[in-house]
């Protein structure tokens, strides 16, 4: 515990990469992981293959191997020699997780009833306001839930980056274990760390939710 | 396709998505073909670098790899069952001093990276071995993602069995042993199954550990021979395949056991989470 | 029927792949290491009540090596045992047990494992790079130093860096948790962690890191295997003592694992050991260190 103390900033430091991997490769697999769900709710039937090939072979390969892919495999083939570490991290975790979030995404707009949207269309609105006011609005408050496991789930597959250079929380905690004997109270403060993360995600999407929900 | 969104197409649109589909398709084969060609240019295409992977030696450590990979998934996943049962049941104990350290321990473990766990065990006080610690991390934490489900397979029981149960003078654990749980159980085959896949990719965090498995197999390999590429591409394979044959298990389980058509939902989970507390 | 279908289709392409299987040959059959003079009879050398009589009896002897460690200890996917100076070392004292090489068992230990191994009996010897330390002295036994050694850095033939003081501000790869990461850390550079050494020096290779750093005998290993690409730089700026771990419950290994390695010493078996290990990198082959005395029984 005095290690901990003594050396904060290091631990501070840490954190810090935990969080700057976690939001920029949660904004990565949202952006990708949208497009990717569009692709396949699209018209076309190539692209709605592709889309769906990418998810089948992402979601079934684990993460350690993306890994493996973008940090050894990659620089042997002349590739992200000269990348920061962070970005080869966000790189990794964005290729997984955005098939992840391209599911929960489809999942979501598919839960809205076709009903709604026979609904609407016979009332005599047009394509923009069915999906603007009566779609959407009623599949984001459905992906919320799986959007935020997702998100979740991502910041503690960060721990992964952990032998692949990134000094992050986890490679933080071994750090600290090689020289001490406290190694129980040294894991329960790093696991701290995430569970605040996790917390925090899990109550901004609650928050979310009861605010769209109050819309209706 | 919902069509309700928009008018159905007529023939203009629909020459216009084929030819959409054609320049996409021809846009995605001349990337995999530029990507062939890259590799082939790196070198990455040669005999000897794919080699070892139709070399019967190293075939049977791979195999041995897998049968490794397999037995911890399915212990974890065993054992997972056990630890979900206990501690979903204590979730919806009556009494808080079993009620509350029980959702303590199921948040916990739901909450900490399974990484981080999976070297605490090894590292630790616990000093288990690589193969154990492995074991043992999955269980805690997939049996803490079952609790869940075992508890929501219970309160999905309809409440009117319950009742008639009681009426019939049955005890509560009786309740719990012979109406709940068993219909619970039925429920969360599928589920049980589906969260094998995800065992079975974690179990590739054993490469931390130097645990027996696939990952552990493939680095001693790719030290041996340079051929990082090869063999992440021979893992990753393993893995996908297998996974998929899980996959279709569970849909046939979900048909046989719960009559539904609808195939079983992947679990929306990048490997190690199912949603963190206050998510169910 | 679909299902069943597609099982037999896949039950298919993996006989196709069992055939194809017979067509590979990959690996070589590398250099098994010098061989070892079995000592006979070397169950009645030793007094009864001690470790070494129940291992010679027994005829057999788990010891705990490297894996991933060129030169040190190196074991291919399909090895049957380990090469290195570690196990070299580990055959010399087993020769004197009168264990043959082939009834050594040889387990897979890494740097977090080794203590472990011995309190528990997983292990009857730990000859891994295992650094003598006071710490470690608290709760294993250690004999030796059968070779010394100190962290040093490797880079690249072209790299500029030849001193500790240009490792600031550059990106130095280690193993995860390591004394080394730490050390290099504490220079200023930013510590890269992998998981096994091996890992670090494709990094150095391919060039996404500046250098790699722990032990300069480890360093040598793998630059006699890339000495085009590869070259070991730098002082050594700490000090290693490798030291064969054994039980506490057995002091009285001390003395016969000292006596039994200093006699190799004298009589070549360890300049052997190491020309046919560590020696291939090109380095000379050192004078064998001074062994610490064992502690009073």
């Amino acid at each position: 515990m005095d290690d901990l103390l003594d050396q904060y900033d290091l631990v501070l430091q840490a954190f810090w990469l935990t969080i700057q991997l976690s939001v920029l490769s949660g904004l990565c697999s949202l952006v990708f992981g949208t497009l990717l769900a569009a692709l396949r709710v699209g018209p076309i039937s190539v692209l709605r293959a592709a889309g769906t090939t990418y998810v089948a072979l992402v979601r079934n390969t684990p993460l350690l191997l993306v890994f493996v892919f973008v940090f050894i495999a990659a620089p042997n083939l002349g590739w992200f020699v000269g990348t920061p570490f962070l970005v080869k991290g966000v790189i990794a975790m964005s290729v997984y997780t955005s098939a992840f979030v391209c599911e929960a995404v489809r999942s979501g707009v598919n839960a809205v009833s076709v009903g709604q949207a026979e609904a609407a269309r016979a009332i005599g609105l047009t394509f923009t306001q069915t999906m603007g006011s009566v779609v959407l609005p009623q599949a984001f408050r459905a992906v919320v839930p799986p959007l935020a496991s997702v998100l979740i789930a991502m910041t503690k597959n960060t721990s992964i980056a952990a032998v692949f250079g990134l000094m992050e929380l986890t490679g933080r905690m071994r750090y600290f274990t090689n020289n001490s004997a406290d190694d129980t109270v040294i894991f329960l403060v790093f696991a701290a760390f995430y569970i605040v993360l996790v917390e925090l995600i899990s109550a901004g999407a609650i928050g979310l939710e009861r605010r769209w929900r109050a819309a209706r | 396709m919902s069509t309700v969104l928009f008018d159905t197409p007529g023939p203009r649109t629909r020459a216009r998505h084929r030819l959409y589909a054609l320049l996409s398709g021809v846009g995605l084969l001349a990337l995999l073909g530029w990507f062939v060609w890259y590799l082939d240019e790196q070198g990455e295409l040669e005999y000897e670098l794919w080699e070892p992977f139709v070399t019967p030696a190293y075939v049977q450590v791979l195999w041995e790899g897998l049968l490794d990979t397999l037995a911890m998934a399915v212990l974890a996943i065993l054992l997972a069952v056990v630890f979900g049962a206990v501690f979903g049941v204590g979730k919806l104990s009556e009494h808080a001093a079993v009620r509350w350290p029980s959702w303590l321990i199921v948040e916990f473990f739901r909450a900490v990276p399974l990484l981080l766990l999976i070297i605490f065990l090894f590292l630790g006080p616990a000093g288990l071995s690589s193969y154990w610690s492995v074991v043992a991390g999955l269980t805690l934490y997939n049996g803490s993602v079952l609790a869940e489900i075992v508890r929501a397979g219970i309160l999905a029981v309809p409440k009117g069995q319950v009742e008639a149960a009681y009426a019939l003078g049955m005890r509560k654990t009786q309740v719990m042993v012979t109406i709940q749980l068993p219909q619970a159980v039925k429920i969360m085959i599928p589920a049980i199954i589906s969260q094998c896949v995800v065992a079975l990719k974690d179990t590739s965090l054993g490469y931390y550990v130097l645990a027996p498995g696939l990952t552990t197999v493939g680095r001693q390999i790719w030290t041996e021979f340079g051929n990082q590429f090869q063999t992440a591409v021979v893992l990753s394979a393993t893995y996908i395949v297998v996974n998929l044959l899980l996959t279709l298990l569970a849909t046939w389980a979900q048909r046989r056991l719960v009559g539904e058509r609808r195939p079983i939902v992947h679990p929306v989970d990048p490997g190690m989470g199912h949603g963190g507390p206050g998510l169910s | 029927m679909g299902h069943i279908q597609k099982v037999r289709a896949a039950a298919v392409a993996l006989a196709l792949a069992g055939a194809l299987a017979a067509c590979g040959d990959a690996g070589d059959d590398g250099d098994e290491g010098s061989d070892v003079e079995v000592q006979e009879n070397a169950a009645d050398e030793f007094d009864d009540g001690t470790r070494m009589k129940e291992l010679a009896d027994a005829g057999s002897v788990t010891i705990g090596v490297k894996f991933d460690q060129p030169g040190i200890g190196f074991k291919g996917a399909t090895d049957d045992a380990p090469v290195g100076f570690d196990p070299e070392i580990g055959k010399i004292l087993a020769a004197d047990l009168g264990i043959a090489p082939e009834d050594i068992t040889w387990k897979e230990t890494i740097s977090d494992n080794r203590e472990p191994f011995l309190q528990n009996g997983t292990v009857d010897l730990v000859i891994a790079s295992y650094s003598i330390t006071d710490e470690r002295r608290q709760v294993v036994g250690q004999a030796g130093p059968y070779y010394v050694t100190g962290q040093q850095l490797l880079v690249g033939t072209d790299s500029d860096i030849d001193s500790l003081d240009d490792v600031k501000g550059t990106e130095v790869c280690s193993v995860t948790g390591s004394t080394s990461l730490e050390n290099i850390e504490a220079e200023g550079a930013k510590p890269r962690g992998f998981d096994t050494y091996s890992e670090c020096v494709d990094q150095v290779l391919n060039g996404t890191v500046d250098a790699m750093t722990t032990d300069g005998a480890i360093l040598l290993g793998y630059a006699a295997e890339n000495p085009d690409q590869l070259k070991v730089v730098v002082e050594p700026f700490s000090e290693e003592r490798y030291g064969v771990g054994y039980s506490i419950d057995a002091p009285e290994m001390c003395e016969w694992i000292t006596e039994t390695i200093e006699d190799a010493q004298d009589d070549g078996a360890w300049a052997t050991a190491f020309e046919a290990t560590l020696g291939q990198s090109g380095v000379e082959t050192p004078d064998p260190p001074a062994m610490d005395e064992c502690p009073a029984a």
